[in-house]
This record gives C-alpha cells, structure tokens and sequence, in this order.
C-alpha cells in the first residue's frame, strides 16, 4: 500500500536565549490510509511539535532544520505559503485538545461550517449548507438541521468535539491529526469520540495521527504506535506488539507506570529510566523523627464523618427566590472514614467531588449537615473548627502544581510556614533541620530548600506540596487529584511517596480523583459519586469486582481497556 | 528521582536571569530612556553638589544679574549658562533645585497613592461582598471627578485648615497628599483584580486550611504576587503625579515661588514671556517634559514586559 505521509530524519529546533531546544531529532514516521497512527510520549516530548510541523503551523520561533515531510508524494517543505494554506483545511484536518477554544463562540456552528467548506471545496449556498447538515449526521449530531443554528455554548464538551470533527472533515481530507483531542472530555465521552474517530478512519479510509500521552487512548483506537521520548522516537510497531511485548526501556517503563485496574499492586513499579539517575537520598527514620511524633489525642470512631451534607451555588443572582438559579453542588451526602484508611471520591467532573473536599477542608460552608472530624463537628462553633489543634490536623494537596505554591516565595519558607505559624519548633535552627529533613524525605535535595518554585518540574513542585501538607503534622490528608497534571511516570513515584507516608505516619487519606486504575491502586473503600448525589461506598476489590449501582458498572465498562497490555515486566 | 542536587543560584544569577532584566537589555528604547530617567533624577537629587550656584541662598543672588538671557545670546554670561530668572537666580540651579522637589514630590505622592490603592484594592478583593461594594463604588465616584479638580480642591481645604504662618511651611505636604488622594482609585482598581484572580489560586486556599487569618494572607501571599501590575501603573503614575504638581503649582495652587518647583518656575516665566524673556518658561518645560516622557517611556515598556501575552 502506498504511503499518505512520509517523515524522513525530521529535526525541529526552537532557539531560545538559554539555548536552542531540539525538539523533534531526526524523526521518521509513516501513515498509511485507512491507518491510525498513535504518537505517544509524555510532556515535553515533542509529539504535538510534530503535528504542528506537518501542517506548518510551528509556534515562533521554532523551524525545522532538517528532513523532509511528504504527504501524497508531494514534500510539505517545499509549498509556500498560499499552497500550505490550501493543504491545510482542504487535504489535512485538525483537531484540537479543547473543544471549548476551537470554535468561535460568536458565530452558529452552521455559520463556521459553511465557512469552512466554502472555503474548502467548490460546493456553494443551499448545497453548502446540505453537507453542512450531512457532516453534523456524519459525526452523530441528531436533529442536525435545527442545530446549525445554535451556537457552540449550546453544546456540550462532547457535541462540540464532535463539531470540531465535522470541521475537520469539511474539507473531505485524506489525513486528519488529531491532538490530544479527549484529553479534555469525561471518559464516558472520550469512549463515544474515540470510537467515532475510528469509523470515520475506516469508512472514509482516512489516515490518521492521533497525538496523546494517555497509554489508555492508544491501546483503544490505534492500529500502530510510535513512541517518543525527548524529541526521539524510540519504538515504532503494531500496537499489540508494542504495548504487549515492548522492546525499548522507555516503552517499558512507560507502561509499566500506568496504574492497573485488575488488580491492586503494593507498589508502582519505579519507572527510573524516565525520571533520568536515581541519586539515592537519605530517608528519614520518621518514627523516632519529629514529625513522627503527633500530638496524639486519642479518639475512637471514624476520622471524618459527613453526615447529610448540603450545598448549592447560586448560578445566577436574582433578588426574587423564584428567579434564582441554583446548582445542587452537594446533594444529601452521607459517609464516614476510618482512621488510618485511605477513601477513595471518584466520579467525573461536575460530580461534586472535589466541593466535597473542600466542605471538609472548611474553605466552603455547608447549606445543612453536619462534618465531624475526630468526632468534632467544624461547622459547629467557629472557635472549634478555627483552633489550632483542628487545622494542623487535617491539610490537602491539591491538583495543579502550578497554582499552589507562591512563586515568590523559597521553597524553605512555604514548607515553614505552618511550623512557623503554629510555633512547633523551639526556634529558627530546628525548624530549618526539620525542613531539610522534610525535603530529603519527600525526595528532593536539601539544596532545594534556597530556590523559587518555577525552579522545579510539575512533579517536584507536588513534592513540595506534600512536604508543606506534612509540615504542620496532620492525621488526615486531602488529597485533590494530586496527580492528574502530572505524566504517568511521575505519577507513578508521587503515589508511591503518598503511599510510603501514609503507613509511616498512620494518615487517615482522602482520595479523589477521576482516574479508576489510580483509585483501586491507593484506596481501601471507595465512593461513587455522580451529580452531587453518592450512589455507592464500597471495598475497593468488591467494587471492582461486582460493582451494584447502574452508574458504577456504566463507568467501569467505559475504562480503557488494556486487554492488549500483557503482564508488564514480570 | 526528583532529587536536586545542583546549588542555588545566587541572587546575581537570579537577577541576570530574570527574564525582565533580559527584556530590558534587548529593549534599546527602554535603555536610553532610563538612561535619560536616571541623570536627570540623580542630577536633581544630587543639585546641591552640582549646581553651580544655591538659589535659595540670598548671598548669592544678586538682583543686578536679573533676567539674563542664555550665554550664547548677546547679553549673556558664560557663568550663568541658561541666563537668570527674574530674580537673578541661576536658570540651571534654579531648575536642578525645582526638579528635586517635582521628583520628590512626585515619588511621595505616588508612595501614598500606592499604599492606600493596595491597600483598600486588596482587601475589596479578598473579602468581596459589602465591603467590595462600598470600597469600588467609592473609587468609581472619586474617577467621575476629574483628577486635577479634585487635587485643587483637596489642596485647597487643606491650606485653609492650616494656620496662616504655617502654609508655606507645609504646602509641600499638602500637594502630596492632594496628589496622592487623588491616585489611590487606579491602584484600587488593578489591585482588586490581581487579589480576584491570585485568591483563586491554589497557594491561598492552602494557606487558609493551614488557618492563617485573613490579614496574613493579605500580606505575605497575596501582595507579593499583586506587585507586578502595580508597578506599572506606579511608574506612569509617577510621571502623571510630576505633571499633577507642575499643573498645580503653574495654577499658584500648590508649591510656593520662595522655593519654586519645576511648574513654579514656568508660572513665574509665563508672566515674562511676553516680555521677551522666553528662556525663564523654556528651560524648565523642557526638563520636565523630558523627565516626564522618559519615565512614561519606562512605564510603557514595563508593561509590556510584564505581559506575557504581548511577548
């Protein structure tokens, strides 16, 4: 079969004032039509660079410096401007990672799609507008003829990536790119625009690169795979083959860090190759340390008790009752966690999962009910849930590791700060031992402790996050996503950090997250929540295993399947 | 692992790699225009040791040498190069001397702008509700009126409320704080937003399950990351609050001839314009529209430089 795309010895470069960055180094790749190529590699990896290149549209001021790009027998390199625009849209479709900025919000989708296939084919007026209609049937749009007039907001997450399909499709393209393109959806929509991308592939024997770092995408959609690491691709091959017997070390390791969700492992298995040496560090006998030592008062019964919680939000404000709108954030919420335990709050977004979790933290007051924390209602007098003693008890590490430390603070200082606070030191000298300690044993160096937080990666940045959480020495951890911004590999060594912690200083943990397999691998008990409301608490095995709730069974099928992935490495 | 090893950087490292300061190096008109900033307000800070003569020493001024043109017109001096005022003074000392106090002034002002603007902006940001209400609308009312009314109005009460013998005295003070009154809506407003958008952030929400109070976040982690775009505006206010002097004191509103700023002496040249005497109103407009442009130049490039999306 001949080929659709060929890249042949394809470097990028991307000059900057502290040095030129390559971020493709001479990168082969082909398609062929009827063909889905998956590219996978982690951030920073250079596989959307790639898929930029092809269509020309490198971001300022990267260019390519050598190889040679052919699509069709025809080399992309050589087109000017006008002609690369003519490709672009017309033979080569896009999508995008966020449905929300590729459509224009101030015009109809039927507006935009006119537009595009005017613009794309010879098609005109009424006839326009018939494929308008056909491409929105194409792509599963119901009702498609009254939809062309309603405009993207109208939609949701899922029916405008479908839109963005249809767009890319006006043109009746022979390759389509897609980047990352349900990275942003709920995985019960990721499944329906995963499936929708690969009839399309078969029907219109279309060829396409889909562009992700989610193992999971890949083994569901994709007929080969090419893998990338640092701007190289390592491994290319037929998906079962890659992902079930691969050959590089990368790929390997790779693999071996997605967490599974057949079974639960003690540990991840450490993924050293990605995260580059393994410098050993001194870990801290942390029993006889400091932060072993709690101020422990003893307490029977659960950690945390919710006990029928409420809470809306106002939508939209209206002095009449009666015109408000009102989101039911939390809606009757009921359960208890054990100390020592590890409670899992799954569901996807718009659950109110992670309000949940900051009714507990105390950043949001409930409507009605009633949270006990060692038996001590927060809500109840201001003076109990403002004490000292409650907030060092209960800390949270939250999901964005760019957001949650001050940038203009050292990284010394932001772990400080609750022993400073909370005066738990005898003064300046141990505080600072007991930092360096902190840092040590969250795996950074002591070193650490004099730089600026954009100083560190996104996983180092969690690091810190953690050290802070621990620096006021809590009993119950909330942990927020923690490491749903993070890269597989890097997720794979914070959850074991957590894990470690946890046996070593006996912490009650609350879990959310949107990510099953991560779930099974950290919790004991599980919470299933959808719309506010929860629809299951369960043994994390048990739930897996023979889920009850319609919803449970409805989210477990959706999971990625990794049938394909054989026993990875032992 | 994540384990770091390689030193800290030291604070010149910290400062050469900074990308503002990389920003300001590739920025040939920022430069030259700091350049210009910077002699000019050294100069005036630095007048006593560089100005050929003391205009506020009477010894020194001689009425004979009075409304002497520059040194290269007939009549001139070569020991008072831009000629003399009225009064004889020197035209150079007189206007190294009236542009310490513009900049002072100036400097002071904005400082007080600055304080209060963050100060109100930050907590109507952090609080929100009622207090968020009283304190915008009160900025919103304060902008319908225009800046420099308001600056005379102030300064006005102000010298009234002050005993007679005491005014000239303290008519520095009061056009600061006429000044600077005036200011604080504009930081308000830029303070304000900045709090809306860092208290959403991740690192506050820590700070408060960590259960510090209120004023304590303010401080060490909301300010901080507010300064940025404060500091912008503080740059372009300093030139505006110069012009807001100048303009007061050419009014006669603001700081008296015996120790004449910048707009003092314009004023005072104005009424010799006519007469021929055009270097006692040129001169001292010149150094201030040149101070003022330099410095807005400044403010201009910083903003740009601090916005990321414009880069």
């Amino acid at each position: 079969m001949s080929m659709l795309l060929e890249i042949d010895g394809l470097n990028i470069a991307f000059p900057t004032r502290r040095g030129t960055v390559h971020a493709a180094k001479s990168v082969s790749l082909t398609v062929k039509a009827g063909e889905v190529l998956g590219l996978v590699g982690e951030s920073g990896a250079g596989k959307s660079t790639i898929g930029n290149a092809i269509i020309n549209l490198l971001e300022a001021p990267g260019r390519i410096t050598a190889g040679s790009i052919r699509f069709m027998g025809e080399e992309l390199r050589d087109l000017d401007v006008d002609q690369m625009r003519s490709v672009r849209g017309k033979r080569i479709g896009m999508i995008f990672q966020d449905p929300q900025t590729s459509l224009n919000p101030l015009m109809t989708i039927g507006a935009q799609l006119v537009e595009t296939i005017e613009k794309a084919t010879t098609l005109r007026g009424r006839d326009a507008d018939d494929h308008a209609v056909a491409l929105l049937e194409q792509v599963g749009i119901t009702e498609a003829v009254a939809r062309l007039r309603a405009y993207p907001h109208q939609f949701s997450g899922g029916m405008r990536q479908r839109v963005v399909i249809a767009l890319a499709l006006a043109g009746d393209p022979d390759l389509i790119i897609a980047d990352e393109p349900t990275t942003a959806l709920d995985v019960s929509i990721q499944a329906q625009i995963l499936d929708l991308i690969k009839s399309l592939c078969s029907e219109r024997n279309l060829g396409v690169i889909i562009v992700t770092h989610d193992i999971g995408v890949i083994a569901n959609i994709a007929d080969r795979v090419a893998v990338m690491y640092r701007g190289e691709i390592v491994e290319t091959g037929d998906v079962a083959q890659v992902l079930g017997a691969p050959q590089h070390v990368y790929t390997q390791s790779l693999i071996a860090a997605v967490p599974r969700a057949d079974i639960k492992l003690d540990r991840f298995t450490s993924v050293d190759y990605i995260e580059g040496t393994t410098a050993s560090f001194r870990r801290v006998d942390i029993q006889n340390h400091w932060l072993g030592k709690s101020q422990q008062r003893y307490h029977t019964g659960s950690a945390i008790e919710v006990d029928q919680l409420n809470l809306s939000f106002v939508l939209q404000k209206a002095v009449f009752k009666r015109n408000r709108r009102m989101l039911q954030a939390v809606n009757n919420v009921n359960f208890s966690v054990q100390q020592g335990e590890t409670f899992g709050l799954v569901g996807e977004s718009g659950s109110g999962k992670s309000t949940v979790a900051r009714l507990i933290a105390g950043l949001y007051k409930p409507d009605s009910g009633h949270i006990n924390i060692f038996g001590k209602d927060i809500n109840q007098d201001r003076k109990a849930s403002n004490s000292h003693a409650a907030r060092q008890a209960l800390q949270m590490i939250f999901q964005d590791p760019y957001s949650s430390l001050n940038s203009r603070m050292r990284v010394l200082d932001i772990v400080a700060e609750p022993i400073r606070f909370y005066r738990l030191t005898e003064g300046e000298q141990e505080t600072r031992t007991i930092v360096t300690d902190l840092l040590e044993h969250v795996g950074l160096g002591a070193a650490a402790a004099l730089k600026y937080p954009h100083e560190f990666s996104g996983g180092q940045r969690q690091r810190i996050s953690i050290a802070r959480a621990l620096a006021s020495r809590p009993r119950i951890l909330i942990c927020d996503e923690p490491t749903s911004a993070l890269d597989v590999s890097v997720q794979a060594t914070i959850l074991n950090l957590l894990k470690d912690l946890q046996q070593e200083l006996g912490l009650t943990m609350l879990f959310i997250s949107h990510d099953l397999p991560v779930i099974r691998q950290m919790c004991d008990r599980v919470a299933i929540m959808r719309h506010g409301e929860i629809c299951e608490v369960a043994k994390v095995d048990t739930f897996f295993d023979t889920p009850q709730h319609d919803y449970s069974k409805h989210l477990l099928d959706l999971m990625p399947s990794m049938n394909l992935l054989s026993d990875p490495i032992g | 692992m994540d384990h770091v090893d390689d030193k800290p950087m030291t604070r010149w490292q910290r400062f050469k790699d900074n990308d503002i300061v990389w920003s300001f190096l590739s920025s040939p008109g920022a430069m030259i225009a700091a350049a210009v900033a910077s002699v000019m307000i050294l100069a005036c800070i630095f007048a006593p040791v560089i100005a050929p003569f003391d205009p506020f020493d009477p010894a020194q001024i001689s009425l004979w040498d009075g409304k002497l043109p520059p040194a290269w017109v007939d009549g001139g001096q070569s020991k008072y190069l831009l000629g003399t005022d009225n009064q004889g003074r020197d035209m150079i000392s007189t206007i190294l001397y009236g542009g310490r106090l513009s900049i002072l002034v100036g400097l002071a002002a904005v400082c007080l702008g600055m304080v209060l603007g963050v100060f109100l902006g930050v907590i109507a940001g952090y609080l929100g509700g009622v207090t968020d209400a009283v304190i915008m609308r009160l900025a919103d009312v304060q902008l319908t009126i225009p800046g420099i009314l308001l600056a005379i109005l102030i300064n006005g009460i102000g010298r009234a409320a002050l005993p007679y013998e005491l005014r000239d005295e303290f008519a520095i003070y009061v056009v600061i704080l006429a000044i600077g009154l005036t200011d604080w809506p504009q930081f308000a407003r830029v303070a304000r937003g900045a709090t809306l958008v860092e208290t959403n952030k991740e690192y506050v929400q820590a700070a408060r399950i960590l259960g510090l109070p209120s004023w304590l976040i303010m401080l060490r982690h909301i300010v901080p990351n507010t300064l940025r775009p404060i500091l912008v505006i503080a740059t372009i206010g300093l030139a505006l609050a110069i012009i807001a002097e100048a303009t007061l004191s050419f009014l006669g509103q603001g700081i008296p001839p015996t120790t004449p700023s910048l707009g003092t002496l314009i004023r005072v040249g104005n009424e010799y314009l006519f007469s021929g005497l055009w270097w006692i109103t040129l001169f001292p407009a010149v150094a201030l529209i040149v101070l003022v442009f330099s410095v807005n130049l400044l403010g201009d490039w910083l903003r740009d430089a601090l916005n990321p999306k414009l880069r």
